[in-house]
């Protein structure tokens, strides 16, 4: 029950991982770009928050008339060190395992093994963040001349480093993720969506042959179209099929109605071969 | 078409309800906490889920269908999640942390504890061999922004003066101060453990400025008669300080020696324990080092007395030491 990094043949980015009750998840990594959309979202609200409690600082400061400075003072240092250090550490140890910037991009958090997410885990990997973000920044703030210029640019060339270090690895791993055993997957909340082969429009008859033009791969592509609903696509489409399957007749209704009725056929095709133990995986597939 | 409805659809049709409930309970469990759920509903869920894997399962064998296969992949990683996941309470989590966790972690890393404290204190005491020889070598070691006016250049009663006096009010307030000091040091703790993985080197280098840093201070007091006084007052908290930013460069000894010598273990896994082990003394050595600034920006400005400093220091010592290393009673579990 890990994710056992081999990639599943046929689906992009897809790693076995098998349950305890042995069914195969086959979790999605994380792209490189879902992940800096979700830091980048998560920057943002960490800036909104600061800007936020400076202002009522500085409100305080100008209420008090620059009596309680010490305190605010406190108040803003301390609510920095908490925001940027525990921000991510809170959210990922949630039961959602993700930050805001991580849920909106539909991601979430999970230890490699398979076991649960720790706290030590998660912590560690926040803690190496200093290392691959932080650290970068404040050279990028840092001026210098002479031999100072030099060890900013070594330092700059050395983080970069670290930022392409998940562009370099099969699982997208960061560093973090790395010392952490923790990797970051795919989990978007999906809607089940309703059936395609419901209701079928009434009225269209087809042969044997005509459900033998194609196979499972031509068939999602169809439902995607149908899915789609962008009455263009599903003309073209239809124009298509009709010329594979030899299709003269004129159409009674529309090329929905067409597609829809085309879809339930060949699915109830392909899925009685299915029950049977084969699986025709496209139209090239000749058994 | 041999039948009005697919066997597939017939399938989802049958289950889609148990899909739906297992559905509305994640739903609720995630975007508040287990707590959300009664207990009926959280004995509901293990079930629902192993109804919700069957479906998969059977559905990749019989269906076409992409969206529901889709649908039942992402339900079931999130079931699993939440199954699998096994939850404690925030409060027995803490408790656990402070009873067995931290103090075990903590003598698991005798052997880098030692080696930071070895590195930081043989630091010091050439530090103060060398500012005792020649003053000059104080700049080099200490940055001017933490000397703040505690140069070779000061006078015997102004380095006085800054152990005893409170600071001026306004700029430096105490609580201000602890604040500050409290959040520089955890942030120096937290990179001295990140940078362990690139083989302990970087590590090392921060143990040493660490403690170069503190044989200086000490040289340029002593030098002026101080020498006392000012252990007291560095003390009064740089025991906990001390002890909390060695135990951060243990842990990241821990890591880089892992990455270097992997042992039975792939290289990756090895770093995952490792790094696991070492972030649990790390939470730890942030508390320490919240203590050691309450202790620096209240207690110190506020004794100053040489021996009551001393008595504070001796007692965080054998506090620290009693609570990491007194071998402690089996707790049945």
């Amino acid at each position: 029950m890990s994710v056992q990094g081999e990639p599943v043949a046929g689906e992009d980015g897809a790693r076995a991982f098998v349950t305890p009750e042995g069914v195969d998840l086959r979790l999605k990594v994380g792209d490189a770009s879902a992940r800096a959309w979700a830091f980048m979202i998560d920057v943002a609200i960490i800036l909104g928050l600061l800007l936020a409690i400076s202002l009522l600082v500085a409100g305080a400061a100008w209420a008090s008339k620059l009596q309680g400075v010490e305190m605010v003072g406190v108040v803003w240092v301390l609510a920095a060190f908490f925001l940027r250090n525990f921000y991510f550490v809170g959210f990922e140890l949630s039961p959602r395992a993700a930050t805001p910037g991580k849920q909106a991009m539909g991601l979430r958090v999970i230890a490699r093994n398979g076991a649960r997410l720790t706290a030590d885990a998660v912590f560690a990997r926040s803690a190496m963040r200093e290392l691959e973000v932080f650290l970068p920044a404040s050279f990028l703030f840092a001026r210098g001349s002479g031999v100072d210029g030099w060890l900013v640019l070594l330092g700059v060339m050395w983080t970069i480093g670290f930022l392409i270090f998940p562009l370099l690895n099969r699982d997208r791993l960061r560093l973090g993720d790395l010392v952490a055993g923790t990797m970051v997957i795919q989990a978007p909340k999906r809607r089940l969506l309703p059936d395609l082969s419901a209701a079928p429009a009434a009225g269209f008859v087809f042969s044997r042959e005509q459900l033998e033009a194609y196979g499972v791969k031509e068939l999602h592509v169809l439902e995607d179209v149908l899915r789609l609903k962008d009455r263009r696509t599903q003309t073209a489409v239809s124009e298509r099929i009709r010329r594979k399957i030899g299709w003269s007749e004129p159409l009674p209704t529309s090329d929905e109605a067409f597609l829809s009725a085309y879809y339930a056929a060949l699915r109830g095709r392909l899925e009685s071969r299915l029950l049977f133990g084969h699986r025709r995986r496209d139209k090239f597939d000749r058994a | 078409m041999a039948e009005l409805h697919l066997k597939s659809h017939r399938f989802r049709a049958e289950r889609e309800a148990d899909w739906r409930r297992l559905e509305t309970l994640l739903d609720r469990i995630e975007r508040r906490s287990a707590t959300a759920a009664s207990a009926d509903e959280l004995l509901e869920i293990p079930v629902l889920y192993r109804q919700a894997l069957s479906s998969l399962s059977v559905a990749r064998a019989i269906s076409l269908d992409q969206g529901l296969i889709t649908y039942l992949e992402g339900l079931c990683t999130r079931a699993y999640f939440f199954v699998y996941g096994a939850r404690t309470g925030f409060w027995e989590r803490v408790t656990q942390f402070f009873a067995e966790d931290w103090p075990r972690e903590v003598r698991g890393l005798w052997r880098e504890t030692l080696a930071a404290g070895v590195i930081m204190f043989g630091a010091a005491l050439l530090a103060y061999y060398l500012v005792s020889v020649d003053a000059d070598w104080f700049q080099a070691f200490v940055p001017g922004e933490l000397a703040s006016g505690r140069d070779p250049a000061a006078t015997a009663a102004s380095l006085r003066a800054t152990l005893y006096d409170a600071p001026k009010d306004g700029r430096t307030g105490l609580s201000f101060l602890a604040s500050f000091l409290f959040t520089h040091n955890a942030q120096i703790a937290i990179l001295s453990f990140a940078l362990g993985f690139a083989l302990c080197l970087p590590t090392a280098g921060l143990m040493a400025s660490n403690g170069l840093m503190l044989g200086a201070f000490i040289a340029l007091f002593a030098s002026r008669g101080l020498g006392f006084e000012a252990t007291g007052w560095l003390m009064i908290h740089g025991v906990t300080e001390l002890f909390a930013i060695t135990l951060a460069g243990a842990a990241g000894f821990a890591i880089g020696w892992r990455v270097a010598f992997p042992g039975e273990l792939s290289r990756i896994d090895a770093l995952a324990v490792a790094g696991k082990r070492a972030a649990t003394v790390m939470i730890g050595v942030v508390i320490m080092l919240f203590v050691a600034g309450l202790l620096e920006g209240f207690a110190r400005q506020l004794i100053r007395v040489d021996l009551a400093r001393y008595a504070v220091a001796v007692t965080s010592l054998l506090v620290w030491l009693g609570y990491f290393y007194l071998p402690q009673p089996e707790r049945g579990r």
